[in-house]
């Protein structure tokens, strides 16, 4: 029973988009992060997914490959009298563009819900095969 | 007499099976809308469905003898040959899935499988009235 391979398909799809949903997450949470006593400040993190056979030709879940970190350089910003601030007076914050962090999410949101949706559909449909000859 | 009675419901369940099989190819380029370079995969209904039921007599081989085999039998669920969705709107990323379409596509492919249920149902009533000549 071949309806039975979209809930892997979807869930792999759901998990893989909870998990860029997470990222952002942490992304957002440590955007006015400052650097540590390292001098390494946060780095903005964003998964990069794959897709993954799953049985039958035609079905792909989709898995997250990695998790990258973004190599652009931090915010600095001119506080001589932070804590934190290096030999000129610059303290150096986390490199994550709130902007597009906030557009990622609204993404990742969107697909998780269609991913929801084909899995309630499928479910239904499931359900109303199972009454058949009734 | 018995052949009559379960040659049409023989039909509806090969179209019932290609619906489900169209559903989760559906819900893989679903799933996978995010995915880089993932291409978007499709097969034409009516035409998966004329081969499964065989009403193409002229592809194959022809009896020329009572005594050769038919080379399309019963046997198992009706395959469809995949082919690639045609892309709307290219993408930096390579990916191929138009999601609006994808979307279309499987509230079409729900509503469809339904109504192939209902005649099923439908089908399987008639039949019960008539075996028990109420």
């Amino acid at each position: 029973m071949s309806m039975f391979a979209i809930f892997n398909v979807s869930g792999s799809a759901v998990s893989a988009q909870a998990q860029r949903l997470n990222v952002v997450a942490s992304n957002l949470a440590n955007a006015d992060a400052v650097a540590g006593p390292d001098g390494k400040s946060y780095k903005a993190r964003q998964v990069q997914f794959q897709t993954v056979p799953m049985g039958g030709p035609g079905s792909a879940g989709v898995k997250v490959q990695t998790v990258t970190e973004s190599e652009q350089p931090g915010r600095r910003v001119f506080q001589p009298d932070h804590p934190g601030a290096d030999g000129e007076g610059y303290v150096t914050h986390s490199n994550v563009n709130p902007v597009e962090e906030m557009v990622n999410m609204i993404s990742a949101s969107r697909s998780y819900q269609n991913n929801v949706e084909v899995m309630n559909t499928a479910k239904s449909l499931l359900l109303k095969t199972l009454q058949m000859g009734s | 007499m018995l052949e009559q009675m379960t040659a049409r419901l023989d039909f509806h369940g090969k179209a019932l099976m290609l619906r489900s099989q169209r559903q989760q190819v559906l819900a893989s380029n679903i799933a996978n809308a995010d995915t880089p370079g993932y291409v978007a995969r499709d097969f034409d209904f009516a035409q998966a469905l004329q081969k499964a039921t065989g009403a193409h007599a002229s592809e194959g081989v022809a009896l020329t003898d009572a005594r050769h085999l038919s080379l399309q039998g019963p046997a198992g669920a009706p395959r469809a040959d995949l082919a690639y969705a045609v892309q709307t709107q290219p993408s930096q990323d390579r990916n191929t899935v138009d999601l609006d379409r994808e979307r279309a596509n499987f509230v079409d492919n729900t509503v469809r499988y339904e109504s192939t249920l209902r005649f099923i149902n439908g089908h399987v009533k008639t039949m019960l009235s008539a075996i028990t000549g109420q």
